[in-house]
């Protein structure tokens, strides 16, 4: 984004308005972004379904394999009726969705989609993930308690407990990374995965000192249940409280938190390949077509986005395979063993670096 | 309904000594994903725990017992697919064993093989039946997916034999109407080729996973006394202790020809009814092979008088289908149509111990439990 306001500066466009454009248009560029992305997830996410269930999934909208039928689902959704349960508190019942989406939206300014990518370079770009994303709960609450429904109250507040349990064992798991770094900053991150071998592997912090292995895996699982995905998607239980806290959503107001879930699990995936997979590192293309300045960003988008796609595999690939877990048992898993084994991460981190200085 | 309905409680139900009066009451049902069928759950929840749990019945009752009095015996067979319509060849087989007792027909040799091997192939389809929707009941899909296929491949099998895909009306007092068609031999045994080698990747989904283990051990516990004292039968009884299987305490046609393992559990639990139903997949199996390869040759049909009309008279017969113990009970009263046409359905009785089983247990834990019972909703309300 502030490449965009200094290229408009220096054609003469006044300062402000500059920085309203850029923003503007960074905006419409990420939500237009997350739009065609979450609807490539469900498409996905259903052909994944599918062919591990030994069936086709979608085949027919759209001619081959069924691709436009995330774009039928979401035309049939907006053309749905608005239904408000009548009890229902009109207003927050208005806002829960918007508050969950706009959300999942905020936390895209800090993910880095190749060098010079992101919308803004933040100092403090894991603080900042990790802030926004705990206000998911809060509109999660308020889907739960304005629907006026058992159920939904019942979901709201599993949900709230859930997520507001797996932020401990999530930012502690990142500290051994950032502590190694030295940096909140995300492309400083990804930089530090470079090395003498280039965009070798060797590099990705999941090598890292310490036990980074460890720290990823909880700062996968974690983050499954901070997007509610199975095996920790009791707050959309279907057969125990038949979909929980957005029961009484339907059309457009449902497909916000269906399309907040993906956009949470694509940002989640790009969060854990920056910190440990290498973010947009990769072979470079060398292409004359490309050119010099070019070249390497399309090659950092194409690196980013595969890693980030294949984690999204997994975690699909986990939901198809796994049953649920009770909540007390997701509760035990989140306090009782998730968050020792990243404490033990983040002191065997520390007394790696301390090692290392020795030296 | 209007909001405040929520808030009284329903008729008949009044604080016993030591509530507190907060109490929620919620209603799990009729109409929900994991009840199997029409069952209204209204249980007496503490937050989370589960303090009581009453089941209403009665959503699909279709008076299949006065339906019963007024239509000869033959006349019966095609309604009593559609008690357990999951499995349709015990309820027929139980109706037409009681038949054959009050009148003093024996099937001949063959009719009986065909009897064994139709009933274990179904207890087969309707095990899978049973482990898809347990699996996806606990957030497993895709158990649910890989059951039914192997349960099209069963359910092919008995569209070659008799036709029909669900309710079959395949047997005939005194025997079987027709024989296997000569595709059934090879079909068998590819078909159970197939299946046990299908039975691992079961194991690998649900047995072996650590969170379906968790979901399952430990919950839902029925003792050896009560499940007694509650007339269970079939895997609730044997899950509990009791090793209590009609098929070798009660024999009858010719079970008593074929070497099978009966599982028996432990503590009662969900784990334990799970348990006893997947070692029951493959002893079944083994069942059809081994009667398979000692079938003979022959008739079908026993010498059966044109009109069915009993002397007067009651029966009480029953069969170890795969819920447990099903048995009709017949007055004759010497006419064309029974006097008295009842039936004991095991999922009725099974169902009635679930406040037991549900003490002490989550909500959550409530559709694991109701999942293990194995209930089908047709046998229950008749």
């Amino acid at each position: 984004m502030d490449f965009l306001i200094e290229k408009a500066t220096a054609l003469g466009v006044p300062t402000l308005l500059a920085q309203v454009g850029a923003m503007l248009a960074v905006c419409a560029v990420i939500i237009l972004y997350i739009s065609v992305a979450a609807m490539f997830m469900i498409w996905w996410e259903r052909k994944i379904s599918a062919h591990m269930q030994v069936r086709l999934g979608p085949m027919r909208v759209g001619g081959w394999h069924g691709w436009a039928q995330s774009i039928a689902d979401g035309v049939k959704l907006l053309l749905k009726e608005d239904i408000i349960p009548t009890q229902a508190d009109k207003l927050v019942f208005a806002l829960a969705p918007i508050v969950v989406f706009a959300t999942a939206l905020a936390t895209y300014v800090i993910v880095p989609f190749g060098p010079g990518l992101m919308v803004k370079d933040l100092n403090i770009g894991v603080l900042y993930y990790i802030s926004i994303s705990s206000l998911t709960v809060v509109g999660i609450i308020m889907a739960g308690w304005s629907s006026n429904n058992k159920y939904s109250v019942l979901g709201a507040m599993r949900s709230a407990a859930q997520a507001v349990s797996y932020e401990v064992p999530l930012v502690v798991s990142v500290l051994g990374v950032i502590m190694i770094v030295g940096s909140l900053n995300m492309q400083t991150i990804v930089e530090h995965q470079a090395g003498r071998w280039g965009p070798l592997p060797w590099n990705w912090m999941i090598f890292g000192g310490g036990l980074q292995v460890v720290g990823f895996l909880c700062y996968f699982t974690a983050a499954l249940a901070e997007c509610n995905r199975m095996p920790f998607d009791i707050p959309e239980a279907e057969s125990e409280l038949v979909a929980g806290f957005h029961v009484e959503y339907s059309g457009i107001r449902f497909s916000m938190f269906f399309l907040a879930e993906y956009a949470n699990m694509f940002v989640v995936a790009a969060i854990a390949v920056t910190m440990f997979l290498g973010g947009w590192r990769g072979p470079d293309f060398v292409s004359p077509l490309l050119g010099a300045t070019l070249g390497p960003k399309v090659a950092g988008v194409f690196w980013f986005l595969t890693k980030s796609y294949f984690l999204i595999f997994v975690m699909m690939w986990l939901r198809w395979t796994l049953a649920r877990l009770r909540v007390d048992q997701l509760m035990h898993l989140g306090w009782k063993v998730l968050l020792p084994i990243s404490f033990i991460n983040l002191g065997a981190t520390g007394l790696w670096l301390v090692l290392k200085d020795m030296r | 309904m209007d909001a405040t309905a929520t808030t009284t409680l329903p008729q008949g139900i009044s604080f016993e000594r030591g509530e507190t009066g907060e109490e929620m009451y919620v209603n799990m049902g009729p109409q929900h994903p994991s009840t199997h069928g029409v069952l209204r759950l209204l249980l007496k929840l503490d937050g989370e725990l589960i303090k009581d749990c009453i089941p209403y019945i009665g959503y699909l009752h279709r008076c299949h017992e006065k339906i019963g009095e007024n239509r000869n015996y033959i006349q019966i067979i095609p309604y009593t697919d559609r008690l357990d319509y999951l499995a349709s060849m015990y309820n027929n087989w139980s109706y037409v064993k009681a038949v054959e007792m009050l009148m003093g027909i024996k099937p001949p040799e063959r009719a009986e093989y065909m009897r064994v091997i139709l009933g274990e192939l179904q207890r087969i389809a309707s095990h899978l039946i049973w482990m898809g929707t347990f699996g996806l009941d606990l957030g497993n899909f895709t158990i649910f997916m890989y059951c039914f296929r192997e349960r099209e491949m069963v359910l092919d099998l008995f569209e070659s034999v008799s036709g029909q895909r669900l309710n079959y009306a395949f047997f005939r007092i005194g025997g079987m109407p027709m024989d296997f068609p000569e595709t059934f031999y090879t079909d068998c045994v590819s078909f159970l080729e197939w299946y046990k080698a299908r039975l691992p990747e079961y194991d690998r989904l649900l047995t072996d996973n650590v969170i379906f283990q968790k979901r399952a051990q430990g919950i839902g516990s029925l003792s050896r006394e009560d499940a007694i004292s509650y007339a269970c039968s079939g895997p609730v009884l044997r899950g509990s202790g009791v090793r209590w299987d009609l098929r070798r305490n009660d024999p009858y046609g010719i079970y008593d020809r074929f070497e099978f393992k009966v599982p028996v559990g432990e503590r009662g639990d969900v784990w334990d009814r799970y348990m006893v139903r997947r070692i029951e997949m493959e002893e079944s199996a083994r069942i059809v092979e081994q009667a398979l390869a000692q079938m003979p040759s022959g008739d079908i049909m026993g010498k059966v008088p044109k009109t069915i009309k009993p002397a007067p008279g009651q029966v009480y017969s029953r069969v170890e289908s795969p819920r447990g113990e099903l048995g009709h009970y017949i007055v004759s009263d010497g006419t064309p149509n029974p006097y008295r046409y009842r039936v004991r359905s095991p999922a009725y009785v099974n169902l009635s111990a679930i406040a037991a089983m549900l003490k002490g247990c989550l909500l959550a834990d409530c559709v694991a439990v109701l999942g293990s019972i194995d209930i089908v909703l047709g046998e229950i309300d008749r």
